[in-house]
């Protein structure tokens, strides 16, 4: 009967550890549902737990339209007390499923205005980025080829099979560009361009680090010199390069309404029993600490006009002047037609 | 002639459901009411009637979506093709090795056996990677350039499957071997005319068990073709991933997923039914005579086969191991040693050494109730095979397989809308990820023990019962000591399997508890040759514990795992 008795003293040594794993810290506990893209440094960390006065778990539920969908689920007893990373092509979604309540921050006086979609104050433009094309600056020179201008040169014969773009139903810059392209070309219009775009060669990856530092040649081995992601990646480049060089290595197109601006809202959950805490904390992230944590963590900018950027950004990141824009209310109302009529012209 | 003794049962058909056996499979019903049927009926409630309980009205209107789409008509299609042709190519690949199997002893069989079983539990991003090491662009193998989606589906799932179809093929045709060669020479018959007249009849319904499981396993793939597919490629458990978790289109994913149970509750009542069919011949136990390869021909076979399953199996994952190892172009363990180091540089790093720990933890407690659940069904379901209640277990047997093919999204986030309030709060609970997987190794379990407690002959219990042992007695006393080997290989099974679950981990698990999966998921989406370097080495670790998991079934009990 010995080893009978060793199998379940394994048996019951796991059923013990268990609990452990489960019971949480007595002290209070402040819980931010966000995706998988959030960053923050540990030493900002640290303030926020100092400036919430509570413990901080932050709980990344897979890319920005899942996370959402989990906090959908769980509404009526909510998974987490804070939400963070609904952008603008999502606020319909959440604005509809009346998942947050309002709450104006501190600091919210310092908010580029322009960046304000809900006039409840219950979503909170916190960051921004611009999604548009990157292209790798020394190919193109050695090919003697002119970098593309604009989303139409994609589809001349020169740039054939030189493109490589994400799934817009399975990643955000990849919706993002989708909605330029339709800004740019008209409800009726961008299929069109799509379609004369796959006949060129576009090549279709499920997210963004797949695309870019799968195929894109600046940053990977792949063979596309073109690619779609944000304006502030040249930034990225320089400040992840062993030896930082004068000139970022990559090039952006954000002239000629190419560039699709996305914005990153946080806001309370209903329902959550620390509203308390949850308005704290979204006082911090409105605050310079966060803000100025941002650029470096996320690589895209702070919402705050007084957050001060870091070095690298003022020299390598671009803000677009005039990005292509959409009202919310369409894309909400259009972005699964829209998503099924380019899911069945180019996946198939 | 005294009741029991002729082998049919002694139990009155009022009492067998009063009977302990069948008293125990309440327990994998309930684990299946609470934690599966629960959770898809709460999802599917959410998707087909919005507005319950408010208004009862079942909203139809997907139906349209899935009518108007060419893609979905496609998708469905393409599912059924590539299985097929999965299926097909694992076959032919499968069948000719289980003939030298079955039939020669030679050195480094069990070593061919062990490699071949190991990619079966390795996680999709590990084939996904391992396939990539080996025909990626910078691959040992990148000068014959497959990289066509499709073709490295199919490599991926004949290197998945060939030793579910290997083992199975193996343990019958071993079985006949004896009693058709002493009927083939009673009869003159030659060895072609063997074959084609008895071996391949009696060999059918394995092959068929074989390749109905095969094909459900193709069917319902999920990882190898999101990552290998790429978004062009897209089979119904895909579709479900994407059409729930990116477009929230839940009554379509929904729908989906009523298909894909359907399909596979039917596929696997055909696969129950063609296991049961399949008889033993030689009495189990019996040791059977390998030939040692003599003549040319005989040699040549024996050599192929072993080049073949190195060539399909070791390869990839020689090639993976061989990323980890080489640093800059030369040998070097930095990427090891880099797996204990912590670098403080972002708040969600996954230390490897963590999701290590993790790994270790679901798994024993995965195992522990995949076993005990396991062995529940298999009693109760054995109990009623043997008496009239035939089929009360036909009917449960392949129910209780489908976790093995059921979508990872939509179970999770069943569990999402429906485990959400004490006692039963399990969102966010570390239990989440060792229940769900426990799910999905219950089946191994069963499908281990069920065989071995069906080989042993009913008159030893009711001898036992005869002069006076209570049934908790003959449990411990002959059944338990007889399916010790076929439960340990369950147990293993069970346990490599939670180690490499990454489909439903990916969706239960909370940033707290990572697993090697996660990890390795993790690593292999950073930049930069270190990030890679430490996704392969983690990788070649979950190898390894697999490898020595199999290596504890192979020394413990070959026949355990035979029937799966």
């Amino acid at each position: 009967m010995k080893p009978y008795a060793a199998v379940a003293t394994v048996i019951v040594c796991f059923i013990l550890t268990l609990p452990m794993l489960t019971t949480r810290a007595l002290c209070r506990e402040l819980t931010i549902m966000t995706h998988d893209s959030f960053s923050m440094s540990e030493s900002v960390l640290k303030d926020f737990k100092k400036a919430v006065g509570a413990d901080i778990t932050i709980l990344r539920s897979g890319d920005a339209g899942q996370a959402l969908n989990k906090a959908i689920l769980s509404k009526n007893n909510p998974m987490a007390d804070l939400f963070f990373g609904v952008d603008n092509t999502f606020i319909g979604r959440a604005l509809d499923n009346d998942l947050f309540i309002t709450y104006t921050p501190k600091g919210f006086e310092d908010i580029d205005t322009s960046l304000l979609l809900d006039d409840k104050n219950r979503l909170i433009p916190v960051d921004f980025g611009d999604v548009c094309l990157n292209y790798d600056i020394k190919w193109f020179k050695a090919k003697h080829l002119a970098p593309p201008a604009g989303l139409e040169d994609l589809i001349r014969p020169a740039y054939k099979d030189l493109t490589v773009v994400q799934n817009p139903a399975t990643s955000s810059p990849g919706l993002a560009f989708l909605l330029a392209t339709i800004s740019r070309f008209g409800e009726n219009k961008y299929i069109s361009f799509w379609q004369k775009l796959k006949a060129n060669g576009v090549m279709v990856v499920n997210g963004w680090q797949e695309a870019y530092w799968g195929q894109f040649t600046a940053a990977s081995k792949g063979d596309r010199p073109i690619v779609v992601s944000y304006a502030s990646s040249p930034a990225a480049e320089v400040f992840y390069a062993e030896q930082k060089p004068d000139t970022a290595p990559t090039g952006v197109v954000i002239e000629n309404k190419s560039a699709f601006r996305q914005i990153e809202f946080a806001g309370i959950l209903k329902n959550s029993d620390n509203t308390d805490l949850a308005k704290k904390a979204m006082d911090f992230l409105l605050s310079k600490a966060f803000q100025e944590d941002i650029p470096l963590q996320m690589f895209v900018f702070p919402a705050n006009t007084k957050a001060n950027l870091p070095d690298v950004f003022l020299k390598h990141a671009k803000i677009t002047d005039a990005p292509a824009s959409l009202p919310p209310e369409k894309i909400n109302r259009n972005r699964d037609k829209w998503l099924r009529e380019w899911t069945e012209n180019l996946l198939r | 002639m005294a009741p029991g003794m002729d082998g049919k049962p002694v139990a009155v058909k009022t009492r067998i459901y009063t009977h302990p056996y069948v008293l125990a499979g309440l327990v994998p019903l309930v684990f299946f009411l609470v934690f599966y049927f629960y959770p898809l009926a709460g999802i599917f409630l959410r998707s087909f009637v919005p507005d319950f309980p408010a208004h009862l009205h079942i909203d139809l209107s997907f139906l349209d979506q899935v009518a108007g789409s060419q893609r979905l008509h496609h998708i469905i299609r393409f599912t059924f093709w590539q299985a097929a042709v999965s299926t097909g190519l694992t076959l032919a690949f499968a069948f000719p090795c289980a003939f030298v199997m079955s039939h020669y002893q030679f050195k480094g069989k069990k070593f061919l056996t062990l490699s071949a079983s190991i990619p079966f539990v390795l996680p999709a991003v590990v084939v996904a990677a391992a396939l990539d090491a080996s025909f990626g662009r910078n691959g040992w193998l990148g000068v014959l350039n497959i990289r066509h989606p499709l073709v490295l589906i199919f490599i991926a799932h004949v290197f998945y499957n060939f030793s579910v179809m290997l083992r199975i093929l193996t343990s019958f045709w071993a079985g006949l071997r004896a009693n058709v060669q002493e009927a083939a020479a009673m009869l003159g018959a030659g060895p072609f005319q063997t074959f084609i007249h008895i071996t391949l009849p009696l060999l059918m319904p394995a092959v068929w068990a074989a390749s109905f499981l095969v094909f459900i396993f193709c069917f319902s793939s999920f990882g190898i073709i999101l990552i290998l597919g790429g978004p062009a490629y897209s089979t119904i458990e895909a579709e479900i991933y994407r059409q729930a978790a990116h477009m929230f289109n839940l009554p379509v994913a929904s729908f989906l997923s009523l298909i894909q149970i359907g399909f596979t509750l039917v596929l696997m009542g055909l696969y129950t039914a063609f296991s049961r069919k399949a008889v033993r011949f030689a009495p189990k136990g019996s040791h059977t005579n390998f030939k040692q390869p003599e003549k040319f021909w005989e040699k040549a076979a024996v050599t192929g086969n072993a080049g073949f399953i190195i060539l399909l199996c070791l390869f990839p994952l020689a090639a993976l191991a061989g990323k980890s190892l080489v640093h800059e172009g030369q040998l070097s363990l930095i990427y090891y040693r880099a797996i204990f180091d912590n670098p403080a540089s972002s708040i969600f790093h996954v230390p490897p050494f963590t999701a290590i720990k993790f790994s270790f933890i679901f798994a024993g407690t995965a195992l522990a109730i995949a076993l005990v659940t396991g062995l529940c069904a298999a009693l109760c379901l054995n109990h009623l095979d043997r008496t009239k209640a035939k089929g009360l277990a036909a009917f449960f047997d392949p129910l209780f397989m489908l976790p093995l093919s059921t979508s990872a999204v939509t179970l999770g986030f069943g569990i999402i809308i429906t485990l959400d309030r004490p006692p039963l709060n399990l969102r966010t609970s570390a239990l989440l990820v060792p229940l769900v997987h426990a799910l999905v190794g219950f089946p191994f379990v069963l499908r281990a023990v069920l065989p071995a407690l069906k080989n042993i002959p009913n008159n030893i219990r009711e001898t036992a019962a005869t002069l006076g042992a209570s049934p908790g007695k003959i449990f411990r006393c002959i059944d338990l000591p007889l399916i010790s080997g076929a439960l340990t290989a369950g147990a293993v099974f069970a346990f490599t399997i939670s180690m490499g679950e990454f489909g439903a981990t990916i969706f239960t698990a909370s940033p707290r508890t990572p697993t090697i999966p996660i990890a390795i998921y993790r690593f292999l989406g950073q930049p930069g040759a270190m990030n890679y370097g430490q996704a392969m080495a983690i990788s070649t670790l979950l190898m390894a514990v697999t490898a020595a998991g199999f290596i504890i079934i192979e020394k413990i009990s070959l026949r355990g795992i035979q029937q799966f």
